[in-house]
């Protein structure tokens, strides 16, 4: 009984069910319909059949006279399948005739009577009484009626015929019907709970699972392919995600594992060295905090680069800004920091990420280029047809070709440059960055011959030219 | 001795309030709390504050709109908001709210410190002063010079933005930080110590021919310009 009121649930069932009603309906509109029409038409050609046979016997009357009349009735009434026939006396007392009784008070008044009525007809065996007819009153000059009727039998029978047909027609339709949505409905619902069957897997964690397809191409595969289509993508962005964190994870636990070492080697000591331990230990939160705040940015540059405010900046000011910014820092440890701006160019940005991507380029350039042969470290920014090109080039130890996608990576950090403090997340940041504009981060050799001392790097930041 | 400072510090983590009052009393600053901000723009209309410490998040009320409420109704008390979100314009809409200062969590409680005192003192400050004086140094904003013990002393442009705001600022700690923002209008994070270099710099050019020193590094804090002969 819950199976079956389950399978009423469905949508083909309930849609069919509805059409079936509908159906019905009209079907027994058009069953009465057409049966009460026929009806009308054969009752129709009775009258004028009956309308016929009264001038006849009128014509008869006037030319032959009472006897003559008698004769007619008589030879018409012994006719096979015959017309009802009575010759009443003005009171009403049938005289002659083939019908035994009749309904009182059908003689009364002349013409058409008025509904069918019932009779009795003097051969008639069966004694139902369930005979009806239609009839015609004349009235004589000398006050005898004639009544002349014909039985409504046949088309009642034929009505009724009709309408037996129908309802079995009608009948073995809702069958075909019923039969029809069972097998529909438990089809759609078994895929369905194939579907659903599939579904709770993939619930419970297990991503790999794909919805059954029946290759017929119908409406249910075109659904399972393309939910199919949409769990693939999640599971290969859910298994980018497991590897992030999964790198996150790995990387603080370098940093927290010396945070508690040095808060152990903190207990131990006493008095002043105590105070210089603990500032240490800030010091090494501070470089988680930072660590964070990188991640937390570059996530969020990532998710929403519509979000963050965007407007006409001067790239030019900015780069002079961080040229100067940095600059005292780069001369200290020994380099020489070189600004070379074209002037006043202005792109559509958010002067605080682009001013900490350069810093973060100028930055490792300060880093890694730290007691190279050639001192020198390069920042351009030029106008190129459709793009405008912010580089820093150094001449620092520079990275392989084949590492330059790896370092832009999240923590990828070059095995020589895990001694330098760092986050490993500079390069991820400005490639964030860049996207959010709508430009690229480019990596390479600063000297492609390796002849001249040290090779270095060189890092561009590619801006589309916005055409406002 | 100034009067004490007061403030009120609207923060819904009672554990994060009672700690700031804490330190914030160490440092000789009077702060009340309220823990959501339905209370706390209560108790910032009907008391006198010098300084609300608003954190962004905060049940009944938020802290973006504790401030423009504030401000709506003419009271401007400055503000230093506390945010845990960090995203890349929270301080844009943080300020645009009617913030004076923005600080994203976590942070360190001496830039709280710095900050505080120097959105408190704001008041008193001589914004319209064309001279600042720290001791025997003179600064002429107007003429764009330096003088020291009468001797002009050439800065950088930069070194002189510098020097400004460390002087406005006299006798109050500023951090590297509160420098970066100020001077060079960035609030980005510059990875390395270029706020120190630029400062010694500075501290060179000013102090080098000069027997007192007037440019304090304050550790674990920032900076400080003061004349330590002269009465606090």
């Amino acid at each position: 009984m819950s199976k079956l009121r389950v399978l009423f649930r469905t949508t083909a069932v309930r849609l069919s069910a509805l059409y079936l009603i509908l159906f019905s309906l009209c079907a027994a509109f058009l069953v009465f319909y057409v049966t009460g029409m026929s009806e009308r038409l054969l009752q129709q050609q009775t009258r004028d059949s009956i309308t016929a046979e009264v001038t006849q016997i009128e014509q008869v009357y006037t030319r032959a006279g009472m006897n003559g009349l008698l004769r007619s009735l008589e030879r018409r009434a012994r006719q096979p399948g015959a017309n009802l026939y009575v010759i009443a006396g003005p009171s009403g007392e049938i005289l002659a005739g083939n019908v035994q009784s009749l309904e009182p008070g059908l003689l009364d008044s002349e013409g058409w009577t008025e509904r069918p009525f019932a009779y009795q007809r003097y051969t008639d065996e069966t004694k139902d009484d369930s005979h009806v007819a239609l009839a015609h009153v004349l009235v004589l000059d000398n006050g005898l009626r004639i009544l002349v009727g014909r039985d409504l039998q046949e088309p009642q029978k034929f009505r009724a015929l009709v309408r037996q047909a129908l309802m079995v027609a009608l009948g073995v339709m809702g069958l075909g019907a019923l039969v029809i949505w069972f097998g529909i409905g438990r089809n759609a619902l078994k895929r369905i709970d194939r579907m659903s069957e599939a579904s709770t897997k993939i619930m419970a964690g297990d991503l790999s699972q794909r919805l059954p397809m029946s290759g017929s191409g119908d409406e249910f595969d075109r659904l399972s392919e393309s939910l199919n289509a949409m769990l693939g993508r999640i599971e290969k962005l859910n298994e980018g995600l497991r590897q992030v964190s999964d790198n996150i994870a790995h990387d603080l636990k370098t940093p927290l594992t010396r945070l508690r070492n040095k808060a152990e080697a903190a207990l131990a000591r006493k008095g002043t060295s105590q105070r210089g331990a603990l500032e240490e230990i800030i010091g090494e939160s501070d470089q988680l905090i930072r660590t964070f705040n990188a991640l937390l940015m570059i996530s969020r540059v990532e998710a929403g680069s519509s979000a963050a405010e965007m407007s006409d900046i001067d790239l030019s000011q900015i780069v002079a800004d961080c040229v100067e910014l940095y600059e005292p820092v780069a001369e200290d440890v020994g380099l020489k920091l070189e600004a070379e701006v074209a002037q006043s160019i202005v792109i559509a940005g958010n002067r605080e990420l682009v001013g900490q991507a350069l810093g973060n380029l100028i930055d490792n350039a300060i880093k890694y280029a730290e007691g190279a042969g050639n001192p020198l470290i390069r920042v351009s920014l030029e106008k190129q047809d459709t793009h405008v090109v912010l580089a820093v080039a150094d001449h620092g130890s520079g990275i392989p070709q084949a590492m330059h996608d790896e370092v832009v990576k999240r923590f990828v950090r070059l095995d020589e440059s895990r001694s330098k403090p760092g986050t490993g997340l500079g390069l991820s940041l400005v490639e964030a960055v860049m996207e959010m504009h709508h430009g690229s981060l480019r990596l390479a050799d600063t000297v492609p011959s390796a002849s001249e001392g040290g090779k270095g790097l060189t890092v561009q930041m590619v801006f589309p030219v916005t055409t406002t | 001795m100034v009067a004490r400072m007061k403030i009120l510090i609207i923060e819904d983590d009672l554990e994060a309030a009672a700690y700031l009052a804490k330190a914030f009393r160490e440092a000789g600053i009077v702060s009340d709390h309220a823990s959501d901000g339905e209370s706390g723009l209560f108790m910032a209309s009907e008391n006198s504050y010098d300084v609300l410490v608003v954190d962004r998040m905060l049940p009944r009320r938020d802290g973006l709109s504790v401030i423009t409420e504030l401000r709506r109704k003419e009271i401007h008390t400055p503000v230093l908001i506390l945010s845990a979100l960090g995203q890349v314009d929270d301080r844009v809409t943080g300020l645009r709210a009617g913030g004076d200062d923005y600080l994203p969590k976590p942070y360190a409680f001496n830039e709280l410190l710095a900050r505080v005192e120097v959105l408190g003192r704001r008041k008193g400050t001589p914004e319209q002063d064309m001279v600042y004086r720290v001791g025997d140094l003179e600064l002429d904003r107007l003429s764009h010079s330096v003088r020291r013990q009468g001797k002009e002393i050439p800065l950088q442009p930069r070194e002189f933005r510098l020097l400004e705001y460390l002087m406005k600022n006299a006798g109050q700690v500023v951090t590297r930080t509160m420098l970066l923002e100020n001077v060079w209008d960035y609030h980005f994070d510059p990875q390395t110590n270029v706020i120190d270099v630029h400062v010694s710099r500075l501290r060179s050019k000013i102090e080098k021919d000069f027997e007192v020193p007037l440019l304090r590094t304050v550790r674990g804090a920032g900076y400080m310009i003061k004349d330590d002969r002269a009465p606090a």
